[in-house]
């Protein structure tokens, strides 16, 4: 509760700042904020087409990274698993055309989700054997993701035409049902149903339990709680990769019907930040991907209605974070002040 | 007086941890300061070493007043400190970890050598390119005597420096401790073994909840005495003394067991013996002998690498490191009861998910805090914020709650007071006198000594069992590996 209203607070502030900064600019403060207002949330159809659309993916790349987190391990490799799902889907998706959808769907979801698995198992295979840190590795395979992308929009995958660097349109079969008046797709469920899933998990089981054991104390994990450290970290990594993955595939699979460069505007980066100011808690990750959907949605209202540069918003993601991180700072100081008093007293 | 601490007093929140202390130390003097957890020994050091800073008195070096500020500050007028645990940076070598203490360039063969020339002139002789991490606990202790030492130090503070040592070790460090104050050095000791106080101090001073109790000549006071104003009229409660009746089939037998060794370890090469249910058998052995590997193979945390192992389960281990290894700090006591105790407990449901009745962990937990008398705020606080001993406390009694048929314990009650000690030895006993096969390790002789029913030493990765009735002498001969009879 204290965090939301820390993050309500940074939210004001930010708000605060971009318009007085636009101000400053030139630019007409109020019309801005009011496109940025009606972009996000000034209608049903805003909300659900522009906000809760962005915040899918967000919702379950962050849920993923922060899977991982919590074990220990940081998977910043989200947005090349995300590819590595868009890949899968998309290959399923334009061969998928004499499927029924009750096939179609669930061979892609659960493609997306094994390819998404597949990007990282390298890195955990470097980290198991060799120690390498998976900070390194899972990063730079977002690069080798991007080309392997711009390899498959022409060559594989591209178009029949053979013009554009782009796939096929995906079957219709293939193409995930929206919610009807809006271009919502039904991920959204999912999104929602994974947060609750690991909130049970983390909140009420076993495993959850020596996961969070596994991230707080290694050593105690592996002596005291008998933790299989290889193979927990194994399967947190795998999910949180599988997770993205999944995302990367409903994106093809709701959104866009076809694979292109670029597909991500950057969902496996700006979702580490929302697992952050959600501090990893499954609940919180939806509302702080809904958060940042909307400012994404309401930065591209602002760029077409009040003709703003959409990446001055930015500024708010920017100051939500950082405000965030200071009222973290504070609270962790007197922690610290309340825990430091009875160790050093003990210790003499 | 080299160093002098004045009416000093400090409060933690609404605690008060020192009452008015007055303390001093002399060019020349070796001055015990004695007292149990609690009664505010470190913290006077710490003030002492700067970290802390007194809420009332004042602190002169040399007959100086200062302010201290920090351990810099503490460091530049010569005092110097050993810490109860390693300072160091495990990843750095030897000398860079000196050179950090003592704020030296580290130009890699100036720094080598002049490390070099300073261990040969402590006669603390260390391998300057030694990773810290791989030396074993006695080699880190001796570098952080290097450390403090090589600021030119005048005062020297020593935080229970003899936890960790075996008893050839810990006459070695009273040498370099005599030796320092023979050349004019001044030398505070803190302990709480009081033999060790009597046989190297000048001068013993007894802390007791923040007042001095007893200020005077180390050749005035015997073990009773200091024993006396340690604990004030409330002594603790004696061992019970009850000869166990072991059962008939062993819980553990091992056979030609051997085990790789560890970092810093030399391996377990040959160990055949059995433990019997009711038994406590407790093994001596100098650091790195193999003790490590033999008890935590048994435990299942090493695997074997040839011979024969057989443990009857459910099996407890209660590890040497207690917020390293054996609870996590930042969980709440119920958390790592639920961690600790494992799957089997009462308070896990269903194969699959497994989940946790966390309202019955949380009741189960609180019964735990008070039948083992573990002082916590309650079953949700942090483990972080419980005492050393309190901690110690609830990982033996989750130890025990696992209702082992095995248990094995690493220096169970290292840092722990003579109460807390106490303490732990009855619940050490109790396992057994339910029926438990108990493998203890102390690196402390006498623990060794009073706990076991029966004796195994390690030396060189060798198990040995002490024949019946030997002595202390015996013991420490067989622990340096001299296996042949002694002649008398």
């Amino acid at each position: 509760m204290r965090r939301a209203t820390t993050a309500a607070a940074g939210l004001a502030v930010g708000l605060a700042l971009l318009a007085a900064g636009l101000w400053l600019a030139g630019y007409d403060a109020g019309e801005a904020m009011s496109a940025l207002w009606s972009g996000a949330f000034g209608s049903w159809d805003a909300f659900a087409s522009a906000t809760l659309l962005r915040a899918v993916p967000l919702i379950l790349i962050g849920l993923g990274f922060a899977l991982a987190y919590r074990g220990g391990a940081l998977n910043i490799g989200a947005e090349g698993q995300f590819y590595a799902g868009a890949i899968a889907a998309t290959w399923i998706g334009v061969h998928a055309t004499t499927w029924p959808g009750w096939v179609a769907l669930p061979v892609m979801a659960g493609a997306a989700l094994a390819a998404g698995a597949a990007w990282i198992v390298v890195p955990v295979m470097l980290k198991l054997r060799f120690g390498v840190l998976e900070v390194i590795s899972t990063l730079l395979l977002n690069f080798v993701a991007e080309a392997l992308v711009s390899l498959m929009v022409q060559g594989p995958l591209q178009e029949p035409a053979g013009i554009y660097p782009q796939s096929a349109p995906i079957a219709e079969s293939a193409r995930l049902p929206l919610v009807p008046g809006t271009r919502l797709h039904l991920g959204v469920l999912v999104a929602v149903a994974a947060a609750l899933g690991l909130w049970y998990l983390y909140r009420r089981t076993w495993w959850g339990l020596r996961l969070l054991a596994l991230g707080e104390g290694p050593r105690a994990a592996q002596v005291s709680a008998r933790v299989n450290v290889r193979r927990m970290l194994t399967i947190a990594l795998l999910v949180s990769g599988g997770l993205a993955g999944l995302a990367g595939g409903f994106e093809v699979s709701g959104v866009s019907y076809a694979l292109y460069q670029n597909l991500s505007p950057g969902y496996g980066f700006t979702a580490i930040a929302v697992a952050l100011i959600a501090r990893g808690h499954p609940v919180s990750i939806v509302f702080a991907g809904v958060l940042f959907g909307a400012l994404d949605a309401g930065a591209s209202a602002m760029q077409r209605d009040a003709g703003i540069p959409a990446v001055a918003v930015l500024i708010v993601q920017a100051v939500v974070i950082l405000v965030l991180l200071l009222g973290e700072v504070a609270a962790r100081r007197a922690m610290l002040r309340q825990a430091a008093e009875p160790a050093i007293e003990a210790a003499s | 007086m080299l160093l002098t601490l004045t009416a000093i007093t400090k409060r933690f929140a609404a605690v008060p941890a020192l009452k008015g202390v007055d303390f001093s130390v002399a060019s020349g003097e070796v001055h015990a300061l004695l007292g149990e957890n609690g009664a505010g020994k470190s913290t006077l050091m710490h003030i002492a070493y700067g970290l802390i800073r007194p809420d009332g008195g004042s602190v002169a070096v040399g007959g100086v007043p200062t302010t201290l500020h920090s351990a810099r500050d503490a460091r530049r007028l010569g005092i110097g400190m050993v810490h109860q645990h390693s300072t160091a940076v495990p990843a750095f070598s030897v000398a860079e970890n000196v050179a950090l203490g003592a704020d030296w360039p580290v130009a890699p063969t100036a720094l080598r050598r002049r490390v070099l020339d300073l261990t040969e002139r402590l006669g603390l002789p260390l391998d300057p390119d030694a990773t810290t991490d791989s030396l074993s606990v006695a080699l880190k202790q001796r570098l952080e005597f290097v450390k403090a030492l090589a600021g030119e130090a005048r005062i020297l503070l020593l935080d229970e420096p003899t936890a960790v040592l075996a008893p050839a070790e810990v006459d070695d460090l009273f040498q370099v401790v005599r030796g320092f104050a023979r050349k004019g050095g001044a030398v505070v000791l803190i302990t709480h073994k009081l033999e060790e106080a009597v046989a190297i101090a000048d001068r013993v001073t007894v802390l007791r909840r923040g007042t001095v109790t007893l200020s005077a000549s180390a050749r005035e006071v015997d073990a009773a005495i200091l024993a006396h104003a340690m604990l004030g009229a409330e002594s603790p409660p004696a061992p019970a003394r009850v000869r166990p009746m072991p059962g008939r089939t062993p819980v553990l037998r091992c056979e030609s067991l051997e085990v790789a060794r560890e970092a810093g370890g030399s391996g377990l090469r040959s160990a055949t013996f059995e433990i019997r249910g009711g038994e406590v058998v407790a093994v001596a052995a100098i650091e790195g002998n193999g003790q490590r590997e033999l008890l935590r193979a048994v435990a299942g945390l090493l695997p074997i690498f040839r011979g024969r192992l057989e443990v009857t389960r459910p099996i407890a281990f209660i590890p040497e490191d207690r917020t390293t290894e054996g609870l996590i700090p930042t969980l709440t006591l119920t958390e790592n009861v639920v961690l600790g105790v494992g799957r089997a407990a009462q308070w896990i449901h269903g194969r699959r998910l497994r989940r946790v009745d966390w309202t019955a962990a949380r009741l189960r937990t609180v019964d735990l805090l008070a039948r083992y008398q573990v002082v916590a705020p309650g079953p949700d606080a942090r483990a972080a914020g419980l005492s050393g001993g309190n901690q110690q406390k609830l990982v033996v009694a989750r130890a025990l709650e696992r209702r082992p048929r095995t248990l094995v314990a690493e220096n169970p009650t290292r840092g722990l007071d003579i109460r807390a000690t106490a303490e732990v030895h009855e619940r050490l006993r109790e396992a057994a006198a339910t029926g438990a096969g108990v493998l203890v390790y102390s690196s402390d002789l006498d623990e060794v000594m009073t706990l076991g029913d029966r004796i195994l030493i390690v030396a060189g990765g060798v198990v040995v069992e002490a024949p019946a009735g030997a002595d202390r002498r015996r013991i420490g001969e067989l622990m340096l590996g001299m296996v042949a009879p002694r002649e008398d």
